[in-house]
Parts: structure tokens; C-alpha cells; sequence
């Protein structure tokens, strides 16, 4: 039984079969996005794995420098000479389309070119550590950024891929059978409809006959009985 | 153009600094979701947050999950490695593919 209440008439049952047409192509292609979807991401979650393993070592190694340089020196000392950056990084953030998804692309540039001009301080009043310190850090920076783009889409394609799965369930196991049994009852109803005109048709042309020809009485007649067996 | 910001405790970030990144300390979960919703419009692409304060946040960083930017990214800070920002990316792939297939073997 049909779960809405539908019209069983023609034009309802032309709409519902082009709606029909569209849901099934619509799930198709929805189908194969969440596939390729799953695919790319499938990727991407991998490369982010071994990349989040790799920036955290870097950081947990640049965290233990920090600490030595703090132990080395003193404070006020080590604040005055990270008080004032001398890198600055300016960052893009251009766009990817994987799929309809726009997954984000950073660019970066460093104000200054030159590898060896990232120390903020002189190096009169501070000791190795930090430099070491700092050197380790700017080593994992690429990464860092990387990271960020890459679990970012991450982000963003899991979401999506949780949007086109629900789409494509609900088109396969709610919208599509729903109409399929939409256009049955309606199919049913409208063969239904025309047989019972062609019963009523018949029965009227039988009445017809009969009044003009009265069949049943000349049954009763004697001499119309051979005529009848024949 | 965008910036990139850190926040965290003191000794987790100020060596960030030092590679041009602009270091917001905090300590405690509801200054660390204050600071970060104005970062969040104050034109940063990409938020490194520690783990610790990144486990007080829950639902404050939910609500960027699905925005294409910012990027915020939980890193370890100076107390080590905690396991949240693994559990973020697991926390994606349970979300597509509706249980963890990629870090079951661990």
C-alpha cells in the first residue's frame, strides 16, 4: 500500500514516472561521487596519519630544544630575545575542488628569503640551545602547514562524504521504492478503472440489445427454439 | 592575505614566535574559546591549538569542522604528546566511513 495519498490519474502517474527517472539517475550519481569521494579521502587520511606522526616528533623534539634553551639562559634574557620575530609569514589560501568539495591550499612566504636570517636576536647574549631551538622549529614548519591543509580537507571530505551517504540512502531505500509502488497502485487503480468500463459498456450494450431484440422472450417462444440451437 | 596563530600555555608556543607566527597564551578553556572565536574572524587561516586546551573546547571547535576556514589543528605542547590530534583524524574517518578502518591495527 502506498504510504502517501496519491491521485490515480494519468498525469499523476506521467509525473511520478519522469520523478522516477530523475531519482534513479540522481542516485547513480550520487552513488559514484560517494565512491570517488571515499577514495580520495581514503588517501588523504593516510598521508595526514604519517604526516600528523611526523610534525608531532618534530614538535616534541623542538619542545625538549625550547626547554634546554630555557634552562640555559635566563628568562627575561630568552623573552627579550623572541620579543620581537624577525620572520613574518604571510600565508595564501587558495582553493581545491575534489569533487564539489573545495578543500583549502595554503601558499606561504617567509619575509625573509634567506634561510639563515630567521634568528631574531644577537647572537652575543644568547646561547646555542636557542638557536638550535628555534632551527628545529622552523625545520618542522613546512610540515606543520602542510598538516594543516591536509586534515582540513580531511575535515571537510568526511563531512561531505557523511552528506552524499545519507542522500544516497535515503534516495535508494525511502524515495525510490516509495515511488515505485506509488506508480503500481496507480497502474493497478487505472487497469482497475478500465475494466470495470468495459464490464459497464458490455452490460449497457447487452440491455441495449435486449430492448430492442427481447432475447429472453423469444427464448420462451416455441417457435424460435431451433432457431436458438443452431 | 592570512596570518597563522598558536595558542596555547606560555612554554607550549613562544618558540613559535620565532618562525612568524603570532602566539596567544592562555590557560584555561573558556579564555582559550573566547580567543579563539575572535581569531577565527580576525582573518587567521590556520589556529594551532595545544592538545590540552583542544580537549577543553569540544564543542567551540566543532563548529569550524564544516567551515573551509580556519584550520585549527591541535599540536602536542610542552607536557607531550596526549593523543588528541590522532583522535581528530580517527574521529574523520569514523565520520565517512562509519567505523575506523585506517588505525584499527594499533
Amino acid at each position: 500500500m502506498a504510504k502517501k495519498q496519491v491521485n490515480p490519474t494519468r498525469m499523476e502517474l506521467t509525473r511520478l514516472k519522469r520523478k522516477l527517472v530523475t531519482a534513479t539517475r540522481g542516485h547513480k550519481l550520487l552513488k559514484d561521487k560517494r565512491d570517488e569521494l571515499m577514495r580520495q579521502f581514503l588517501e588523504l587520511v593516510r598521508q595526514n596519519r604519517t604526516l600528523r606522526e611526523k610534525v608531532e616528533a618534530g614538535l616534541s623534539a623542538s619542545a625538549k630544544n625550547f626547554a634546554l634553551a630555557r634552562a640555559s639562559m635566563p628568562a627575561p634574557m630568552l623573552d627579550t630575545a623572541l620579543l620581537a620575530p624577525g620572520q613574518k609569514i604571510e600565508l595564501e589560501a587558495g582553493e581545491r575542488n575534489v569533487m564539489s568539495v573545495r578543500v583549502p591550499q595554503f601558499t606561504y612566504q617567509t619575509r625573509s628569503a634567506d634561510e639563515n636570517n630567521m634568528y631574531s636576536y644577537g647572537l652575543s647574549f644568547t646561547t646555542a640551545d636557542l638557536d638550535d631551538a628555534v632551527k628545529s622549529l622552523a625545520d618542522v614548519l613546512p610540515d606543520l602547514l602542510q598538516l594543516a591543509e591536509i586534515e582540513k580537507g580531511c575535515q571537510l571530505m568526511a563531512a561531505e562524504i557523511e552528506k552524499t551517504r545519507r542522500r544516497v540512502n535515503a534516495l535508494e531505500h525511502v524515495m525510490i521504492p516509495e515511488m515505485q509502488e506509488n506508480i503500481k497502485y496507480i497502474t493497478m487503480k487505472l487497469d482497475e478503472n478500465e475494466r470495470s468500463t468495459q464490464i459497464r459498456l458490455m452490460k449497457v450494450k447487452d440491455m441495449m440489445l435486449e430492448k430492442t431484440y427481447h432475447y429472453s422472450e423469444r427464448h420462451l417462444h416455441p417457435d424460435i427454439k431451433e432457431e436458438q440451437q443452431v | 592575505m592570512y596570518k597563522i596563530a598558536a595558542i596555547g600555555d606560555k612554554d607550549s608556543i613562544y618558540g613559535f614566535a620565532s618562525v612568524g607566527m603570532d602566539i596567544y597564551p592562555v590557560d584555561d578553556g573558556s579564555n582559550a574559546a573566547r580567543q579563539l572565536r575572535n581569531l577565527a574572524e580576525g582573518g587567521y587561516a590556520v589556529i594551532y591549538i595545544t592538545e590540552a586546551l583542544y580537549a577543553q573546547l569540544g564543542q567551540e571547535v566543532d563548529r569550524y569542522r564544516e567551515l573551509p576556514l580556519p584550520a585549527i589543528i591541535p599540536i602536542p605542547g610542552a607536557v607531550g604528546n596526549t593523543g588528541v590530534g590522532i583522535a581528530q583524524v580517527k574521529k574523520s574517518v569514523v565520520q565517512a566511513v562509519g567505523s575506523d578502518i585506517i588505525f584499527d591495527d594499533k
